[in-house]
C-alpha cells in the first residue's frame, strides 16, 4: 500500500522494507531531517562514528561478515567526501554498501552553497552506480533500486545523495514490492556447454588447480560449500587470493594456502607449472600473475565470473563461463558426477611434485627467543584462538600479509581485509562493523602501528557501543612494508618509514576508556594474548615485535611465479641486492 | 606435455566471442550505445573512457525515444582488439545502458556526420571554393560577400578530404558533430 509521508520518514521506512538493522553514519546539517527520524524509531540501530571513513570501513566488515549490504549515513559536503576512501575501497573488493548523503536543498544546487560538494560527480568513478534524488517521490523506488544495484551481480557500494528540501517535503511512499522490476539483471546460470566443456577439461587434466577468488565469497555460503565439495571429490589441489581466504578451508587436505606475491610457494608453483587453471571468482591482479608474459605459460584455463569485464582483462582464457560462481558449480558437479566422476590418473603425480614445493617450508622464518616474531605471533594468535568461530579483520602492510598466511580460516565470511585498495586505517572501523554484527563472536584485528593509527578515533565507537573488539598491534615502530620495499629496491635508505613519536597503546586504551597491555617477552606472549581474547572490553595489546623482520616468500613485481623469494635463501646482506631495478617502476 | 588439446580463443560458447588477443595494431571502432537519457550518464560514460585510458575519437549523443527516455550513444575509438573488447564489456556494466553495439563487427553500417564550414576569401579562390562544394553536394547555409558557410553531411572521410580542400581556400572555422551510425537492414 501506498502512503504519504516526508522524504526523511521514507527513509527510514524504506531502510526497514530492506531489513536493515544497522546504519553507521554522522550527523550535519544536510541530513538533520533524517536524524530526526531515526530518533523517533527503535528498529533501526545507529552506529555514531567518529570520522565518515570510519562509517564506511565498518560498514563494509558489517557487509562482508553477514553477506547483507552497509549501510551508511553521512551529511552533505565534508561528511560526503570523507567517504570517498571507503567507497573506493569496497569498490575495489566488491562490498555491497548503500552510501545515503544529504545534499543542499534543490534550488542551492550550483551555488557554492554551504556544504555543497558535487556528491554524485566526485563518487562516480567510485561507486557501482549513484543517484541524486530531485524529487520526494522518486526517493522510495530509488532506494530500493540502490539496494538492488549493490546486492545484484557483482557487488559494489552505491551511493545516494538526498537534498534536504526532499528530505522535508512529503511525497508517496512505495514499498520494494510496488516497483517496477529493474531492467539490471546479470545472468546468474552459466552456459551449459561452457560448463560441460569444463568437465572435460577437469576428467583430463592431469596438473590441474582451482584458483579461488572473492567471488566465491559474494556468491554466499552455499558456493563456499560447493566448492569444498567439488575440490574433495575431484581432489583437486586449490589456491586462494587474500580476498577469497575460507571459502575452502585450510583444514582441508587439498588446500595450498594462498597464491601471489606473498603467497606460499607451493601454491605459486602449481599455478605455474599447472595445465588445467580454473579461476572461480578471481580476477587475476597483479599480485597474482606478476609478469604477465610468463603466467602460467602451459596452461588452459577457464574462469568464471559474473562481471563481463572481469573475463580477458588481464589475462586472456580460453574458457570463459559468464555466471554466479554458486550456480555454476553446482551444475558443474551435476554433469561431473553424471558423467562418472572421472579424474586423471596423472593426478598422483602431481600430488607428488606439489609436496615436493610444500617441503621446501617457504613459510620458515629464524625464530627467537629474545625477541618476539611477528610471524610467531601469529602463530601464537592461531593457536590459542583455533577452534574458535573467530573473525579476523586487518590493516595493510607486512602484518596482514601474515595474517594471510599464518592464520588459518575454516570457513568464509571469517575474514575482512582490505585487497584492491590496500587501505590502512581499514581494519579497526572493520572490526568494529563486524563486532556489531556479531556481538558474541571473538573478533580481532591484526593491525600494524602505523595503519592502526590512521582511524583509531574509532576506539571511542567501539567504547560507547560496548563492542569488544580486540586490538592486535605488531608495533615494529616502522611503516613495515615501506620499509622492506626501501631495504629491497631502494639500496635500504628507509625514507621517512619510521614510526616516530607513536603513542603509549596502553594508556591509549585506558584513555579511551578501556584496556590494554603491552608484550615484548615472548615468554609473556601466550599469556598476553589469553588477556585479550577474554576481555569484555575493547582491547589493544601492544606486540613490540622484531622491527625488521621482511614478509617472506615474495615474488617482486615483475617477475613470474617461479622466481620467488625465500626469505631463507637470502642471507642479510644480499637483500639490498636481491631485486634487480627493472621491477622497481611497479608497485 | 598437457593431455589437453583446445585452441586458443576457441570458445564459441560465450557472449563474450574471443578474438585473437595477440592481434598487434591497434583497430577504429564505431559503438553505439543505448542509454537511459538520465542526469549524468553522458558524464558516466566520459568518466569511464578517461579513467580508464580509453580513446575517443568522436562522439554523439541524443535522445532518440522520447517515451521511453533512451538516447543514443555513438562513439568512435580505437585499441587493440582487447582493449575494445575491455572497453565494450566496461560500457556493458554502467548501470543505465541497455545496449552495447559494435557496429564495425557486427555486419554493414552507415556512419554519416555532419559539418559546417566557414571559408573566407575573395575573387578566384572563392569561385573555386563554390565550385568544389558542389562537387560534394554540400549546400551553402550562410553567405557574404567575402565569405560562405558550406554545410555537408558523409562519412568522416568525406568531411576530412572536404576540408582538405578548403584549407588552401580561406577555410576559416570548422563545426563537425561527430559520427552517428546505424547497422544497415535489420
Ligand atoms: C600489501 C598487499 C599485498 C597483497 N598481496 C597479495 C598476495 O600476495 N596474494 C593475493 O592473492 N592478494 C594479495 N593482495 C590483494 C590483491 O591486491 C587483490 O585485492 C586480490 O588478489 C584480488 O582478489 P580476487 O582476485 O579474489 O578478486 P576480488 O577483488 O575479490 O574480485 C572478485 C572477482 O569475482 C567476481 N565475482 C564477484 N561476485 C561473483 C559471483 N557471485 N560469481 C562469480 N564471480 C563473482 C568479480 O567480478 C571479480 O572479478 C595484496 C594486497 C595488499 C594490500
Ligand atoms: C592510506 C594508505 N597510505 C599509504 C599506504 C602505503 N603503505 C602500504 S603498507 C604501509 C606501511 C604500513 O605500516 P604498518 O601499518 O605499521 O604495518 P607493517 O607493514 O609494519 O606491518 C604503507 C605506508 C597505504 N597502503 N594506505
Amino acid at each position: 500500500m501506498s502512503r504519504s509521508m516526508t522524504g526523511a520518514r521514507m527513509v527510514v521506512e524504506a531502510l526497514r522494507d530492506q531489513g536493515v538493522d544497522t546504519v553507521f553514519g554522522y550527523p550535519g546539517g544536510a541530513v538533520l531531517p533524517i536524524y530526526d527520524e531515526i530518533f523517533q524509531q527503535n528498529d533501526i540501530k545507529h552506529i555514531l562514528v567518529r570520522h565518515e571513513q570510519g562509517a564506511v570501513h565498518m560498514a563494509e566488515g558489517y557487509a562482508r561478515s553477514t553477506g547483507k549490504p552497509g549501510v551508511v549515513l553521512v551529511t552533505s559536503g565534508p561528511g560526503a567526501t570523507n567517504a570517498v576512501t571507503g567507497l573506493t575501497d569496497a569498490l575495489m573488493d566488491s562490498i555491497p554498501l548503500v552510501v545515503l548523503t544529504g545534499q543542499v536543498p534543490t534550488f542551492m544546487i550550483g551555488t557554492d552553497g554551504f556544504q555543497e560538494a558535487d556528491t554524485v560527480g566526485i563518487t562516480r568513478p567510485c561507486t557501482k552506480h549513484n543517484w541524486l534524488v530531485n524529487d520526494t517521490d522518486s526517493l522510495a523506488e530509488t532506494i530500493h533500486r540502490a539496494f538492488h544495484v549493490a546486492t545484484a551481480g557483482r557487488p559494489g557500494p552505491v551511493l545516494i545523495d538526498i537534498p534536504k528540501d526532499v528530505q522535508f517535503a512529503t511525497g508517496t511512499y512505495l514499498g520494494p514490492k510496488q516497483i517496477a522490476p529493474s531492467r539490471y539483471q546479470p545472468a546468474r546460470k552459466g552456459d551449459a556447454d561452457a560448463i560441460t566443456r569444463l568437465v572435460e577439461l577437469i576428467e583430463t587434466a592431469e596438473r590441474p588447480v582451482f584458483y579461488t577468488g572473492g567471488g566465491v565469497i559474494n556468491s554466499g555460503p552455499a558456493a563456499s560449500q560447493l566448492l569444498t565439495e567439488l575440490v574433495d571429490a575431484t581432489g583437486f589441489p586449490v589456491t586462494s587470493t587474500l580476498m577469497g581466504l575460507g571459502a575452502y578451508p585450510a583444514s582441508g587436505k587439498s588446500w595450498l594456502g594462498m597464491l601471489g606475491m606473498h603467497g606460499l610457494y607451493e601454491a605459486n608453483m602449481a599455478m605455474h607449472g599447472c595445465d588445467l587453471m580454473i579461476n572461480l571468482g578471481a580476477r587475476f591482479d597483479d599480485r597474482i600473475t606478476g609478469r604477465v608474459a610468463d603466467f602460467s605459460p602451459g596452461s588452459i584455463k577457464a574462469h568464471v565470473d559474473i562481471d563481463p569485464s572481469s573475463i580477458n582483462k588481464v589475462i586472456p582464457v580460453e574458457l570463459p563461463i559468464l555466471g554466479d560462481v554458486g550456480h555454476v558449480l553446482e551444475d558443474l558437479l551435476k554433469i561431473w558426477k553424471a558423467r562418472g566422476r572421472k579424474t586423471s590418473p596423472a593426478l598422483q603425480q602431481w600430488w607428488a611434485q606439489i609436496e615436493q614445493w610444500r617441503a621446501r617450508d617457504c613459510l620458515a622464518y629464524k625464530p627467537s627467543d629474545k625477541l618476539i616474531k611477528p610471524q610467531h605471533a601469529l602463530e601464537r594468535l592461531e593457536a590459542l584462538t583455533a577452534g574458535r568461530d573467530r573473525y579476523i579483520t586487518t590493516e595493510v602492510g607486512q602484518h596482514q600479509m601474515w595474517a594471510a598466511q599464518f592464520l588459518h580460516f575454516e570457513g568464509p565470511n571469517r575474514w575482512m581485509t582490505s585487497g584492491g585498495l590496500g587501505t590502512m586505517g581499514y581494519g579497526l572501523p572493520a572490526s568494529i562493523g563486524v563486532q556489531v554484527a556479531h556481538p558474541e563472536a571473538l573478533v580481532i584485528n591484526v593491525a600494524g602501528d602505523a595503519s592502526w593509527l590512521m582511524n583509531m578515533q574509532e576506539m571511542g565507537t567501539a567504547v560507547q557501543f560496548r563492542a569488544p573488539v580486540k586490538q592486535f598491534i605488531l608495533n615494529n615502530e616502522r611503516l613495515g612494508m615501506v620499509r622492506q620495499w626501501q631495504q629491497l629496491l631502494h639500496g635500504e635508505r628507509y625514507s621517512q618509514s619510521w614510526s616516530e613519536s607513536l603513542p603509549d597503546f596502553v594508556k591509549l586504551a585506558e584513555a579511551f576508556g578501556c584496556k590494554g597491555r603491552q608484550v615484548h617477552d615472548p615468554a609473556d606472549l601466550d599469556d598476553a594474548i589469553r588477556e585479550m581474547i577474554d576481555s569484555d572490553v575493547p582491547f589493544i595489546l601492544d606486540v613490540l615485535v622484531e622491527k625488521h623482520e621482511n614478509c617472506f616468500p615474495m615474488i617482486p613485481s615483475g617477475k613470474p611465479h617461479n622466481e620467488m623469494l625465500l626469505g631463507d635463501e637470502i642471507a642479510a646482506d644480499d637483500i639490498g641486492s636481491a631485486i634487480k631495478s627493472d621491477g622497481a617502476v611497479l608497485v | 606435455m598437457s593431455a589437453l588439446k583446445i585452441e586458443r580463443g576457441a570458445s564459441s560458447h560465450s557472449a563474450y566471442d574471443l578474438r585473437d588477443y595477440h592481434a598487434a595494431g591497434e583497430e577504429r571502432h564505431t559503438l553505439s550505445v543505448i542509454v537511459d537519457n538520465e542526469a549524468g550518464v553522458l558524464a558516466r560514460v566520459i568518466g569511464l573512457f578517461s579513467g580508464r585510458g580509453y580513446n575517443i575519437d568522436s562522439l554523439t549523443v541524443a535522445e532518440v525515444d522520447h517515451t521511453g527516455h533512451t538516447s543514443r550513444i555513438t562513439v568512435v575509438t580505437r585499441g587493440t582488439p582487447a582493449v575494445i573488447e575491455q572497453i565494450k564489456a566496461q560500457l556493458s556494466r554502467i548501470i543505465p545502458v541497455h545496449e552495447v553495439h559494435d557496429l564495425t563487427v557486427e555486419g554493414a553500417s552507415v556512419e554519416r556526420e555532419l559539418g559546417l564550414f566557414k571559408v573566407v576569401g575573395s575573387g578566384e579562390k572563392r569561385v573555386e571554393a563554390l565550385r568544389i562544394s558542389d562537387i560534394f553536394r554540400a549546400n551553402v547555409v550562410d553567405s557574404t560577400l567575402e565569405s560562405f558557410v558550406f554545410e555537408i553531411t558523409g562519412a568522416p572521410e568525406k568531411l576530412d578530404a572536404f576540408a582538405d580542400l578548403m584549407r588552401p581556400l580561406g577555410l576559416a572555422e570548422v563545426a563537425r558533430t561527430g559520427v552517428a551510425a546505424l547497422a544497415r537492414g535489420h
